[in-house]
């Protein structure tokens, strides 16, 4: 057994649940900052975002090091594959929490909120980040392709989103500003869901099974 | 120009089609060393004009097998062997002429062993042994195979000086220009960069890619990057059995057998 070179998996492990914890975080604390008007959630959001800026940074150099120093076979080499490429998605997830939070200042107390199914699409892929990770984690390839199945639902809210968003325009255009603003953050929260079906499919190539099991 | 890289997790195909373009048919090989069993049941077939590496911790049998091909094991004492090899559908344990079958399947050993005379007289050892003895036919093949061999440009001023004053890596090409120069069909190399440094090794590795478009080469490696690296398909051997075979990229991105995943990431051996 080469013990050093098992340490180095296992921090590499470590630091990819410690990002997916990070992204869970920002995913929460931006729909919070949207939902409940919340200025600290906000910020949080920021700082959270810059962590997983780091930890990327960090994951890049463990994954490099890796490769080089130990030249991993089998299931080592597709760890820190798909760990090279879960980072990518990951760190755009944050990117993404942190323009929703950004977006949300602009609609404190706007009513538009409340009227479409915008809480529903934060739980949603919300959820869908939390189930890739885990997915990962615990090794569960059923759980990564149940995640790639429901990125179906994420669209289809993104699309009644949409409609909502247009039949409200229509009947009413003095939030037309919170109404676009809304429709790019239904974007943002449709673009995690893919981020997150991504994560799910390098689950299940670290797992070597197959999208239909 | 297509792309004939097999995409990661290609199978080895395993039908009628695939066994006619083997240059070896091996089934249910056992070799016995006295009482201890070293094979035990080989059933394998091996491309023609592809590169196959045999993989596996010391004493696992991949070395056996490989001497099994130009049966070197007949000299062992002792050496026992069932089952059946063939070469282009010929049982090499049969009628087969053991000197033909030698000639036509070369081995290339893990350390240099130029003999210790001149390099031309090293490349034409074998022609003359086979009654070749004009000049310029021998002229002929010296240059050919020290060229297929890519070392002609560092010997073709040198040829009738002593081939003990080459590096070690231009002794291992000498000596596969030597195999080369009888005309082989199948080249056997036991470990032939092993005691070479890392830039011989990649000029072996280099000329064995080269090799592959007329040679049909079988090659014992205890180096993982090396397989990888260089063969197109890879055994996986384990206390004298085939435990995995298949697509070299398979083979050390998706390996299907727990043993061999604890084997190629370093977990046992």
């Amino acid at each position: 057994m080469r013990q050093y070179y098992q340490q180095q998996l296992e921090a590499l492990h470590e630091s990819l649940v410690k990002m997916g914890a990070l992204c869970e975080d920002a995913i929460a604390a931006s729909a919070k900052a949207l939902l409940e008007d919340n200025d600290v959630l906000r910020q949080k959001t920021l700082v959270v975002e810059e962590e997983i800026n780091l930890i990327e940074r960090d994951i890049e150099q463990q994954c490099v090091r890796l490769l080089l120093h130990q030249q991993p076979m089998a299931s080592d080499l597709r760890h820190v594959t798909a760990a090279q490429k879960m980072i990518t998605d990951m760190e755009r997830i944050g990117d993404q929490a942190a323009d929703i939070a950004d977006l949300s200042s602009f609609m404190r107390e706007s009513p538009v909120k409340s009227d479409v199914h915008i809480a529903d699409m934060a739980r949603a892929t919300g959820k869908m980040v939390t189930d890739s990770i885990d997915s990962f984690v615990s090794e569960d390839a059923e759980k990564a392709r149940a995640v790639i199945a429901y990125d179906d639902v994420v669209d289809a809210l993104f699309n009644k989103i949409k409609d909502e968003l247009i039949e409200r325009l229509q009947k009413d255009s003095a939030h037309a500003h919170d109404c676009l603003d809304l429709l790019m953050i239904a974007k943002y929260y449709e673009r995690i869901g893919d981020h997150a079906e991504n994560l799910a499919e390098c689950a299940l190539y670290y797992l070597a099974a197959s999208k239909r099991g | 120009m297509q792309d004939k890289t097999p995409s990661l997790g290609a199978e080895l195909a395993l039908d009628e089609a695939a066994r006619a373009l083997s240059k070896f048919s091996i089934r249910q090989l056992q070799l016995y060393y006295g009482a201890f069993r070293a094979l035990k049941g080989i059933d394998m077939d091996i491309s023609a004009s592809e590169i196959t590496a045999f993989i596996g911790p010391s004493g696992c049998g991949k070395s056996t097998l490989l001497k099994t091909l130009n049966r070197m094991n007949d000299l062992v004492e002792g050496c026992r062997i069932i089952g059946k090899v063939e070469l282009d559908g010929e049982d090499i344990y049969g009628d087969m002429d053991i000197n033909l079958l030698r000639k036509r399947v070369g081995m290339v050993f893990q350390k240099p062993n130029p003999f210790p005379m001149s390099i031309y007289d090293n490349v034409t050892f074998g022609p003359r042994t086979h009654g070749v003895k004009a000049k310029a036919a021998l002229d002929e093949i010296a240059e050919q195979s020290l060229r297929s061999a890519a070392i002609w440009d560092e010997t073709k001023d040198r040829l009738k000086k002593s081939a003990l004053g080459l590096s070690g890596g231009q002794q291992q090409r000498l000596c596969i220009a030597r195999a080369l120069a009888i005309q082989p069909e199948v080249l056997l190399m036991d470990e032939p960069t092993s005691a070479l440094d890392p830039i011989s090794t990649s000029h072996i590795e280099d000329l064995i890619m080269q090799l592959k478009e007329n040679y049909t080469i079988v090659i014992v490696t205890h180096n993982m990057q090396q397989a990888a690296r260089i063969s197109d398909k890879t055994a996986f051997f384990l206390l004298g059995e085939v435990i995995e075979y298949n697509v070299t990229d398979t083979i050390f991105s998706m390996p299907k057998e727990k043993r061999t995943e604890d084997y190629i990431t370093g977990r046992f051996g």
